[in-house]
């Protein structure tokens, strides 16, 4: 079997501020392979941003990857490379696009100008060529009129469309792997379905792997291949999307999926998941989830999970795994029990 | 940030209290001129620190008692000045409408006059001014700027909840204004007030040496500067030490306003970490 | 437009100013005692000074319009004349601080920002800092003392040496232009510079942080790259109107600096007409600062719009 295009390996990036650490990531391993579409799940607060941002190596003082990690990418480790040659694989290997179109676009140059100018660092095109190639981004990405967009500054153009200029932008050099961070979730749910639309079309006739970071599990299940799901700094289940969808293993994953609004269901009420993360500074001892989970018990509190096998390709941190018979003993979750939010 | 201020403050505070106690601490007469021909134009030495000047007068004494005249002077004015702008502002800001349009166009007007060409212009035209006339027209050609400030700070909480509140309570309109209004554009005042001093000082110290500000037998630092500045090359202390002494003044003063400010908006708090610390 | 009307408004602000100081231009200027009562009634009624006020005014605003400004008692010449010499020289020397200060200024912050909070930060932000609260005049005398006494580097003042310069050829003629204007123009590069680094250096480590520069970033661009083509472009266009801000000051600033260079410019000229009493020379002066000062705001304002493409679509 070949090695996995992208091989994340107990990644830990931690932020020290005066003499508090905060554990953004601590510990997070998975793989992508080839052509494949990987989600990330959680929600703010799990490191899922994080996670993604260390892959391009784009944390900035004072969060540091701690030394412990290893990313390889293609067969190379990218913490070990110079600045010089990360440069390289930024952009044009790996891409990454950002949740806030508007922000993210520069406002004073032109969106031609910015996706040209992916082409003129990472390549010797010359102005004119990168302005073409641009161009020709423009409309694979669905947007009309593209040589007249392409001379027009971000804020003439409209949310959805702004995010398919990023994504030109990005994919303008084929990268072998797009990193989406929430690529979604500031756009309107109809432009959300053409987006999305755009970029498993895009994904197919490039060829090239995606991971998806997102808390929506509506958007997971119509586009990824496998799921890995965070909390707490830490990967808490990991399988294919059908897998997951039909059998959840983990509670935090159980209460993603409760708290989806269904329409093949008849449901009275939205159930959420009692309590809020805690903060990243501050986990609690051995699972970190065992305040808000139903299912807790003494174990929990001492013996940090590790992540059991649960079946084919399926993982999960819990120790429901290894004592299922727990799951049928319920009860109310700690932080809902005291009454207070900590 | 906070240390820089509290550097600050200590300079100001230092400064101020040797002033206030010039007559005990100036170790000569400042106008004595004991001998013209025997102490003339001495270097600076161990008896005499800021050396002498061409009337073989005590140049650090000098400036001791000078700093009387420029501190006063920079105060008073700024005084009068933020109590114009204050008021001017808060009333265009509060009235609005074409009152408002009509009092901005003038001070728009008049801050396209350079302040100093102005000020030389009056000061000219009616030269040999009472030390207090001249603080008067020195206040009264500064307030346009915090004008503007005070009027757009105005104009924004005027619409604000806490104001349609106190006026359905009852509360007329000066008393909105100046009980409820005015209280949260006092940070502005504030820092406008401490930056001011310190430009009020230079400009002071500049209209001096041109002759036109404080006059003799009086004398500023700006003064003591013209002195020295026909024999700058002969001797350079005459001039050197008022100007620093203003420096070090103006410094402490825009640190001092830089911190306050950094003080009072948040959002610039935010922006004001460890690393900008400058 | 407005411009039009602020200009307006200076001079009657100047006109008012000059007919409510007490005396008249031919009170003290002519304290020769040969000079009886009637000789100056003659020239009063000549110059229209015997007129009533409302129609003096009405007769200086529109010599005003037509860029008549009178007769300069000290120079012996029309004022527009003295003017045309003089302002030539100010508008080079402001012109030419202006430019070494704002690229100064602006080079100095991008040097603080990419590295914030760093040694080489606090050392150059003192001494923005320095420079910024320091009297004009007093770092000119400095300056001079400093770098035409002690180190005869430069010559002391002038435009131009006042005796060589006619036999100079062209090469040296430019070369002893540049000699002299090197440190008036330097030392108010200083003082506008360091202001301008210390706002400019606040603007790009507020426009840091933003999203776009994380994009950029994440497109593989230099660090380099970033900060001069990404983060600059928009942190530079509050500093254009800086620059129109910036005139006055500027102006001011000259003032001084001509004063203690004897530099030929225009408050070199202003301060000899307040010596000398020729009030029209100091009127025309300070109306002619303020027009300049207000054309160059429209100009930043105009430059403003041209560079921030959110506001050129209105």
């Amino acid at each position: 079997m070949t090695d996995p295009l992208l091989s994340v390996s107990d990644l830990r990036t931690y932020f020290h501020d005066g003499g508090v650490v905060a554990r953004a990531v601590d510990g997070v391993s998975f793989d992508v392979v080839e052509g494949e579409t990987v989600a990330v799940v959680g929600e703010s607060g799990s490191g899922k941003s994080v996670t993604a941002l260390s892959i391009l190596r784009l944390i900035r003082p004072p969060g540091r990857i701690e030394t412990a990690s290893s990313i390889k990418f293609q067969g190379r480790e990218l913490l070990q490379l110079s600045d010089r040659e990360m440069r390289t694989i930024r952009g044009n290997r790996i891409a990454m696009i950002f949740q806030e179109p508007m922000s993210a676009l520069n406002p004073v140059l032109t969106v031609g100008e910015q996706i040209a100018e992916v082409v003129r660092v990472h390549t010797d095109a010359s102005h004119h060529d990168a302005w073409e190639r641009a161009v020709e981004m423009l409309a694979l990405t669905g947007i009309p009129a593209p040589r007249e967009r392409a001379s027009e500054y971000p804020h003439q153009l409209s949310g959805g469309m702004r995010q398919r200029v990023m994504i030109a932008m990005a994919l303008v050099l084929k990268p072998a792997l797009l990193i989406a961070d929430e690529p979604t979730t500031a756009l309107d749910v109809t432009i959300q379905a053409q987006i999305l639309e755009l970029l498993q079309r895009l994904q197919e006739q490039l060829g090239m792997a995606v991971l998806l970071i997102t808390h929506d599990l509506g958007v997971v299940a119509e586009v990824a291949d496998r799921v890995v799901v965070m909390y707490g700094g830490e990967v808490v289940e990991r399988a294919t999307v059908t897998e997951l969808f039909d059998a959840p293993q983990h509670p935090y994953t159980e209460g993603l999926m409760s708290a989806m609004p269904r329409l093949d269901r008849d449901t009275e009420r939205l159930v959420t998941i009692p309590g809020v993360v805690p903060p990243s500074t501050a986990w609690p001892s051995g699972c970190r989830f065992r305040d808000r989970c139903s299912y807790a018990w003494d174990r929990c509190a001492k013996e940090h999970p590790p992540l059991y096998s649960v079946g084919n390709e399926h993982e999960s941190r819990c120790h429901l795994a290894v004592e299922p018979l727990r799951r049928s003993e319920s009860h109310t979750p700690l932080t809902a029990r005291v009454g207070v939010d900590s | 940030m906070v240390r820089h201020a509290g550097v600050a403050s200590g300079v100001i505070a230092v400064i101020v209290v040797v002033a206030l106690l010039a007559p005990w601490v100036a170790p000569y007469d400042p106008i004595a001129q004991p001998d013209i021909i025997g102490l003339k134009n001495l270097a600076p030495s161990l008896s005499h620190p800021f050396g002498t000047d061409s009337f073989s007068r005590d140049v650090l004494s000098r400036c001791i008692y000078g700093a009387r005249i420029s501190l006063s002077v920079a105060a008073l004015a700024t005084a009068i000045a933020i109590t114009l702008g204050t008021l001017y502002g808060a009333i265009a800001g509060y009235v609005g409408g074409a009152v408002d349009a009509v009092l901005m166009r003038i001070v728009d007007a008049a801050l396209s006059i350079p302040r100093v060409l102005l000020l030389i212009a009056i000061l000219a035209l009616w030269n040999g001014l009472p030390l207090w006339l001249l603080v008067v027209v020195l206040g009264a050609t500064g307030w346009f700027g915090l004008s503007r400030m005070v009027r757009a700070q105005v104009l924004s909480m005027r619409e604000l909840d806490f104001v349609a509140a106190a006026r359905a309570l009852g509360a007329s309109g000066p008393r909105i204004l100046f009980r409820h209004i005015l209280p949260n554009v006092l940070p502005t005042i504030i820092v406008a007030a401490t930056l001011g001093v310190g430009h009020v000082i230079i400009l002071e110290a500049g209209l001096s040496y041109l002759g036109l500000g404080v006059q003799p037998p009086s004398a500023s630092w700006g003064s003591i500067i013209q002195d020295g500045a026909d024999q700058i090359g002969a001797a350079w202390w005459i001039s050197l030490f008022p100007g620093l002494l203003i420096v070090t003044t103006a410094i402490a003063c825009n640190a001092l306003g830089d911190a306050l400010r950094a003080a009072f908006d948040p959002r610039e708090n935010a922006v004001t970490m460890a690393e900008l610390d400058s | 437009m407005q411009a039009v009307i602020v200009v307006a408004i200076v001079t009657t602000i100047v006109f008012v100013l000059i007919h409510i100081a007490p005396g008249d231009p031919f009170t003290s200027a002519m304290d020769n005692p040969n000079v009886t009562e009637a000789m100056r009634a003659r020239w009063r009624a000549m110059y229209g000074l015997d007129q009533p006020l409302l129609e003096q005014y009405v007769r200086y605003l529109s010599n005003v319009a037509r860029g008549n400004f009178g007769w300069s008692f000290s120079m012996h010449r029309p004022v527009i004349d003295v003017l045309k010499d003089a302002l030539p020289n100010t508008l080079l020397l402001a012109g030419t601080a202006l430019v070494l200060g704002f690229a100064g200024g602006i080079g100095l912050a991008v040097i603080q920002a990419t590295r914030p909070g760093s040694r080489t930060d606090r050392t150059l932000g003192a001494g923005s800092m320095f420079f910024y609260a320091m009297p004009d005049f007093w770092l000119a005398l400095m300056m001079m003392l400093i770098f035409a006494y002690w180190l005869p580097w430069f010559p002391v003042a002038g435009a131009v040496d006042p005796v060589m310069h006619e036999y100079m050829g062209p090469l040296a003629a430019l070369g002893d232009r540049l000699k002299h204007l090197a440190l008036p123009a330097i030392t108010l590069a200083l003082l506008s510079g360091a202001a301008v680094a210390r706002y400019q250096r606040a603007e790009l480590l507020r426009v840091l942080p933003d999203d776009f520069v994380r994009t950029a970033r994440a497109k593989g661009l230099s660090e380099r790259r970033v900060m001069w083509v990404h983060v600059l472009r928009n942190a530079l266009i509050p500093t254009i109107s800086l620059l129109g801000l910036s005139l006055p000051v500027l102006f001011t600033g000259a003032v001084f600096i001509e004063r203690v260079f004897a530099w030929p410019g225009m408050g070199w000229v202003i301060l000899n007409g307040v010596a000398t009493r020729d009030y029209p020379l100091v009127t025309a002066g300070v109306i002619v600062a303020a027009a300049t000062v207000t054309l160059g705001s429209l100009g930043a304002d105009l430059l403003y719009s041209v560079a921030d493409p959110r506001i050129r679509g209105r």
